[in-house]
């Protein structure tokens, strides 16, 4: 047809349009490549951080914090104790279905605002069925309502988890102190052990977390309640950053009628151990051969 | 690939190795060069990618909170496309085996076409996932020995394995096949042959694995099923040729190449069953479900007949069903000497009831209800569309510069400088 000079001419003419609108199309991706420094890009997994890399990665995270929220907050690395063994326990006979223990998660973990994000769902239940079927989260009006009792569900933290499994990139596993943990740094954000969690305990950073600095919880660690990057899994610890300081979980402090037991299963005088020798003890889904070290129970 | 008989037996010549940039350039020539048809199907194809591109340049910057995904519902269009794609690119082999294994040699001039719709396939496949994940900065992570790939618990890390071996063994094959056509060579069997057998297994291993991804998920009744695997073979094994049936028909009318109608009808043979046998496996599938009932069913009544009142997927699943139907019942009926076009039709309809299937209809309902049993509805919205639109453009780019290169190497209209064979030709 035309000559191959006027040929290649609008080749050229046409792969120079294609690129630049390539180009454009990829402006906000290079935009926000150029906010991502190299060294969290080259950030090594958490087992193998040493002491001194872990110090300069927490420094890094409370400038950002600073630069990003404007709140001036303390992350750590708290580690586990040895020959302690977490448990937790909950008495559906006496929780009420205030939610206060979903609000204090919310606030503990400096959760995103906006979304109103808690680690805590709980299930309204009507009576004479565990069945999960007949629940209800989304209830709204004054409790306990007749004929109904409550069930808060979180992670169960279990022995033998499916979220650790299915991870492509060990960026979740379980601890000695038996708390199942994300390295937030880590994750890729593919979000299979949300599809394999049967509990519906762990949650995706859709959007980066939005909190106003003066809500922001200061004290904060690694592994548990830092403000989340966007793109990646969170979940319950627990409150490692308080737990494995010998407090007790923002949630069970939060429970105005005593329903949470928290302790450490190889102390054989604590509470926990105590709940689990006499009451009438279960776990959610046991057939699924999870192993949670979460439990209920009822008093009657 | 042409039949090899029809090669002369020379191994002198241009040198192999400095041939090759000689064979990338006049590759390039070929891909960008064609009659008016071709540079409007490009751009158009170009600016349907480009506007996926964008949509995920803010998704990236903005986070997957721009989708309708919400910790319900994790996983949805983009995970759902993924599976289709894997099945398309498995389905592919069903072309390889006849050729290869049944030495059929009509297969053989044209089972190029097939290995070349896997490579385009499986790109797509990976550019879904690549956009489902949360931090496409940190995939490094998953390089064995840089990263940590926890291989081989996370059934995750053997997918991973598996397609991008697909990837390469197709790459290899195809990419031999039309450099030594190039070089006036005839191909050595020992360098393609073991590969073309190994893409056999391959290629059912790369849809197995992909099903034990979801089968494997003690919490999710809807996909905890061990049928699962089996049905997406089939189902592969359905779109697969439907999509090649439709292809080879599109390269004997628009090029020079050669297609008869003999792998044609091949391939209408293996609809015949794979359709049935897919259609079966469903039902199977069904019955258990519902006949059994309790807690299991409620995925499955929310898929095909809709749970507390929500049903977004009912529609669209009997929809697929019909196709499915109907292309199985016009594969075993229609007189082919009468024409092709109520073949092409049943093609087109399957291929939709499977990416309906295989696709939302099998990743949704996963997570409806939830594993607290709370319905959560999701509906792809427009970011969602753009990007899936924009990739599966981008995989139709791919087969087509593919088909054109395969073409032009076959025709003997693209050859390397001084070749005595295709001087002839």
């Amino acid at each position: 047809m035309d000559d191959p000079s006027r040929r290649t001419l609008m080749k050229a003419g046409g792969a120079t349009l294609g690129a630049a609108a390539f180009a454009r199309a990829m402006a906000p991706i290079t935009e926000w490549a150029a906010d991502l420094s190299v060294d969290e890009f080259l950030q090594r997994h958490y087992k193998e951080l040493t002491r001194d890399e872990m110090d300069a990665v927490l420094r890094r995270i409370e400038a950002k914090t600073k630069e990003e929220y404007g709140a001036d907050v303390h992350v750590e690395d708290v580690r586990p104790t040895p020959g302690v063994q977490f448990a937790y326990a909950l008495n559906l006979s006496v929780c009420i279905g205030c939610r206060r223990c979903a609000k204090a998660c919310h606030e503990e973990n400096n959760h995103d605002r906006a979304t109103n994000n808690s680690y805590i769902r709980v299930l309204e239940m009507s009576n004479g069925s565990l069945n999960l079927e007949h629940g209800t989260v989304t209830y709204d009006h004054e409790v306990p309502a007749p004929g109904k009792f409550y069930m808060p569900v979180q992670c169960h933290q279990c022995d033998n988890a499916p979220c650790v499994k299915v991870c492509p990139v060990e960026a979740t596993w379980k601890e000695s102190d038996g708390i199942v943990v994300v390295d937030y740094d880590w994750c890729i954000g593919c979000r299979y052990c949300e599809a394999a969690c049967p509990y519906h305990a762990r949650r995706f950073n859709w959007t980066k977390p939005e909190i106003p600095a003066e809500e922001i919880n200061p004290e904060q660690a690694y592994l548990s309640n830092r403000i989340r990057p966007q793109g990646v899994m969170e979940k319950c610890t627990f409150c490692l950053h308080r737990t494995r300081k010998g407090r007790l979980p923002a949630c069970l402090e939060a429970c105005p009628t005593g329903a949470r037991v928290f302790g450490n299963l190889a102390d054989p005088d604590s509470e926990i151990r105590w709940v689990l020798e006499n009451k009438r003890v279960f776990v959610l889904k046991e057939d699924l051969g999870t192993q949670p070290r979460f439990f209920y129970f009822f008093d009657q | 690939m042409s039949t090899n008989h029809e090669q002369p037996d020379v191994q002198d010549g241009p040198d192999a190795v400095l041939s090759y940039p000689q064979f990338l350039w006049k590759a390039l020539g070929v891909a960008t060069d064609g009659g008016p048809l071709f540079y409007v199907w490009m751009t158009l194809l170009t600016a349907v990618w480009l506007v996926g591109v964008n949509a995920f340049a803010h998704q990236t910057v903005h986070g997957q909170g721009l989708t309708a995904m919400t910790d319900h519902v994790s996983w949805g269009m983009y995970i759902g496309n993924f599976t289709f794609a894997v099945g398309l690119a498995a389905g592919a082999v069903m072309m390889v085996i006849p050729a290869y294994i049944y030495h059929d040699e009509d297969m053989h001039d044209v089972v190029i076409v097939g290995e070349i719709l896997a490579i385009a396939a499986i790109a797509v496949a990976l550019s879904f996932v690549n956009v489902d994940i949360g931090r496409l900065d940190r995939l490094w992570h998953l390089i064995p020995g840089i990263g940590r790939f926890n291989w081989p618990v996370s059934m995750l890390t053997w997918d991973v394995i598996v397609l991008s071996g697909y990837l390469l063994i197709n790459l290899h094959v195809v990419g031999y096949l039309l450099y030594m056509r190039f070089l006036g060579r005839r191909p050595d069997k020992r360098w393609y042959l073991p590969f073309v057998f190994l893409s056999i297994i391959w290629a059912v291993s790369i849809h197995t694995v992909t099903a034990f991804l979801y089968s494997g998920l003690g919490g999710r009744p809807f996909w905890n099923s061990a049928v699962l695997a089996p049905r997406f073979i089939a189902s592969a094994f359905v779109s697969g040729p439907a999509f090649i049936v439709l292809a080879l028909q599109i390269v004997r009318r628009f090029s020079d190449f050669h297609v008869g109608d003999a792998p044609i009808e091949t391939l209408i043979k293996i609809l015949r069953v794979t359709a049935l046998a897919n259609l079966f496996l469903v039902f199977a599938e069904v019955f258990t479900e519902f006949y059994t009932g309790g807690s299991h069913v409620a995925a499955a009544e929310y898929l095909y007949f809709g749970l507390h009142g929500k049903h977004a997927l009912v529609p669209w699943i009997w929809t697929a069903i019909a196709c499915d139907v109907f292309a199985a019942v016009v594969f075993l009926t229609a007189d082919i000497k009468k024409g092709l076009w109520i073949i092409d039709i049943a093609c087109v309809a399957t291929l939709f009831g499977l990416w309906v299937e295989k696709g939302l209809g099998l990743i949704v309902p996963g997570f409806v209800p939830s594993t607290l049993h709370e319905v959560v509805e999701y509906v792809p919205n427009l970011v969602e569309w753009k990007i899936s639109i924009g990739i599966w453009a981008f995989g139709l780019i791919v087969f087509t510069l593919g088909l054109k290169l395969a073409v032009a190497v076959f025709t003997d209209a693209m050859h390397v400088d001084g070749d005595p064979a295709a001087r002839k030709a």
